[in-house]
This record gives C-alpha cells, sequence and structure tokens, in this order.
C-alpha cells in the first residue's frame, strides 16, 4: 500500500512530528511505501537546518533526513505555511530578500495541491495532529 | 473518483489551523469532490460579524461563500455543537446545513478522505 | 470503517470525547502521544462501547509510565500494529 503522510505540530511543541516518523519507519519496515509526507501549519519547522539539539536528546529534524536519504521519501513543506514562519530555502529567501535561508536540502517547499494529490494517490492518509 | 472530506474544528484568529484548513479546502476543490464540515469550534469560523482589524488577523468567514463556486454546494455543521455554543443557522455569515451525528457518522462513511484541521 | 486516532489526553481537551460521538461498528480507536491517558483505569475508557477496539501505542504507554495502571480492555501495539490497523480500515481520522 502507499501511505501519504501529515504532519501538523512543531517539532518539539507537539509529539506529531515523532510519532508521524516512527510512524513512517514502521510503513517501511512493513514492505509498503511512503508516497510522501507532508509538514503543513507548524511542522514545517520540522525543515529547518538550523536545529542543533544536544545530543543525548532527540534530534527530529536529523531523523527525517536521515529517513529520507535512507529511503528516497520525499519530505514536502507547505510552501505559504513555510513563508509565514520564515523557513525559507535559497530561491524564497532570493524572492523575499531576505538575509539568509535555513530549508534543509532533504526538504521541498511546494504547494497544498501537494497534501491533496497525496490524499487522490496514496491508498491511506495518516494525519498526525498538533 | 475518490471523495474528499474537510473538518474544521478550531475557532478563528487564536490560532491559523481555521485559516489554514480553508487553504487546504480550496485547493481540494480543484481536484476533486469536496465536503465540508464545521465541528466544535469550528462553528465559530462563520460566526457573522467578526472585526479582526484591530488584532491583524484577517476575517475569512467570507471565503466560505465562494465555496459554492467550486462545486461545495452544501457547508455541513454539527447541529449539537451549533446549539451548545448558543447559535442558530442565522448567526452565521453562509448558510450552513446543521445535522445531528448520526448524519455526520454517515458523512464520514461516504469519504474516501478525511482531512482535518 | 475508520481508525480514529486520538492523540491528547481526556483530562485537557474534549478530542477523545469528540471522537466517541461517531463511532459505528467496524471502528476502532488507536490512542497515541498523551492520548494514551484515556487508556489508563482512571480514564474515560469506560465510556467507550466495549464492541469498539481500543488500541494504545506502547511507546507512549511506557514512557509515560502507564502500562501497570492500562483498563485491560485496551490493547497495546507497537508502531508495525498501527501500520496494520491503517491496511485493515479504510480511512484515518486524526482527533486532536
Amino acid at each position: 500500500m502507499k501511505f501519504a503522510i501529515v504532519v501538523h505540530g512543531a517539532p518539539y511543541a507537539s509529539g506529531s512530528s515523532w510519532s508521524a516518523l516512527h510512524f513512517a519507519r514502521a510503513v517501511i519496515r512493513s514492505g509498503h511505501e511512503i508516497y510522501r509526507v507532508f509538514f503543513y501549519h507548524d511542522a514545517v519547522y520540522t525543515a529547518s537546518a538550523l536545529m542543533a539539539p544536544p545530543q543525548d536528546e532527540l534530534d527530529v529534524h536529523g531523523q527525517w533526513v536521515d529517513l529520507s536519504k535512507q529511503h528516497t521519501v520525499e519530505l514536502v513543506v507547505c510552501i505559504a505555511s513555510s513563508l509565514r514562519r520564515g523557513m525559507l530555502d535559497e530561491t524564497e529567501a532570493d524572492r523575499y530578500e531576505k538575509p539568509g535561508h535555513n530549508l534543509d536540502d532533504a526538504f521541498v517547499i511546494s504547494g497544498l495541491g501537494q497534501l491533496i494529490d497525496a490524499g487522490l494517490n496514496a491508498d491511506r492518509l495518516v494525519t498526525f495532529g498538533a | 473518483m475518490k471523495k474528499l472530506m474537510f473538518v474544521q474544528t478550531h475557532a478563528p484568529h487564536g490560532s491559523l489551523f481555521g485559516q489554514e484548513g480553508l487553504d487546504a479546502i480550496l485547493m481540494g476543490t480543484a481536484f476533486a469532490e469536496c465536503t465540508v464540515l464545521l465541528l466544535a469550534d469550528g462553528i465559530f469560523q462563520l460566526l457573522d460579524g467578526q472585526t479582526p482589524a484591530a488584532l491583524g488577523t484577517r476575517d475569512y468567514s467570507v471565503t466560505y461563500g465562494a465555496l459554492k463556486d467550486y462545486g461545495v454546494s452544501t457547508i455541513y455543521c454539527s447541529a449539537s455543537d451549533l446549539a451548545t455554543r448558543g447559535l442558530v443557522p442565522s448567526d452565521l455569515t453562509v448558510d450552513v446545513t446543521p445535522v445531528d451525528d448520526d448524519r455526520i457518522k454517515a458523512l464520514f462513511a461516504e469519504h474516501d478522505v478525511i482531512f482535518s484541521a | 470503517m475508520i481508525l480514529h486516532t486520538v492523540n491528547k489526553s481526556p483530562f485537557t481537551t474534549r478530542a477523545l470525547a469528540e471522537c466517541l460521538r461517531f463511532i459505528v461498528p467496524g471502528d476502532s480507536i488507536l490512542l497515541l502521544e498523551d492520548g494514551v491517558y484515556a487508556a489508563s483505569k482512571s480514564g474515560p475508557t469506560a465510556l467507550i462501547d466495549v464492541d469498539t477496539p481500543v488500541y494504545a501505542i506502547k511507546a507512549d504507554v511506557d514512557a509515560r509510565g502507564l502500562s501497570r495502571h492500562l483498563v485491560d480492555t485496551v490493547q497495546v501495539v507497537d508502531y508495525d500494529g498501527f501500520v496494520r490497523l491503517c491496511t485493515d480500515h479504510d480511512v484515518i481520522k486524526n482527533w486532536s
């Protein structure tokens, strides 16, 4: 089966990102496919390349990046949510003349069409609420 | 083609869940048949007379009125949640169809994907 | 058939109460994160129809020290079990 995973919560304000990560690993372990992971609302903060948690604490961002690279999982952050919250890739930072960009390469900024597409084309859509 | 359902449960202005949830609904209408259900505090998104100018947030309730132009012929809300909040349909800025919990159960069963916000 | 996921404590939000209004035969409930507090003997699981299967994520139960306090009818599952529940149900609905 193809799974779409939707994450709503900010990485440390909510358990949703961590739960979604564990779920994503279980999807792959169970022999299923992840169609897309879509980060919406405050979950877009997960994409920050600037997170530097203590070594003995959860590395939510790092774990998502590892999952994405190990299993070629598409991680999408909603562009509207991202711009509002200051999560920018280099293109958007240039466009809005911001002093820097912070989106890790493992994440792609895209529109809500990717969320709807995931709902339509995956066999199951699982939301991890904030 | 799958039928998509969007459930709104957050009040407006205290967070962006409602406004961003509505953005998802609008995008959904471009792809597929969509159903909109307001539950719990989501009903407050349609309360008439919102004047958020001093807050700086947006009164996006009017956008719900445009949904019919995008194929959403009915906006459902929970009849009991409306009553619990001391409201009647005429208190809302857009026509809604209040439904009981049994009808909401049936709505859930009729859809292939449920987006929650 | 719907798998309803609840990730908030029943003592602080109405997420579980809202969910319970709309359960029909064939549906199941999965408790995760702070939602697992609903599975404790002091929680409102008595409100859940005995015919509705209720599951709780083991990692969340153990993290919160709840394993000794769980209602017998709640089935503890790991994330592989969560995935299986998703394949066994048609739709997954989150209550948050």
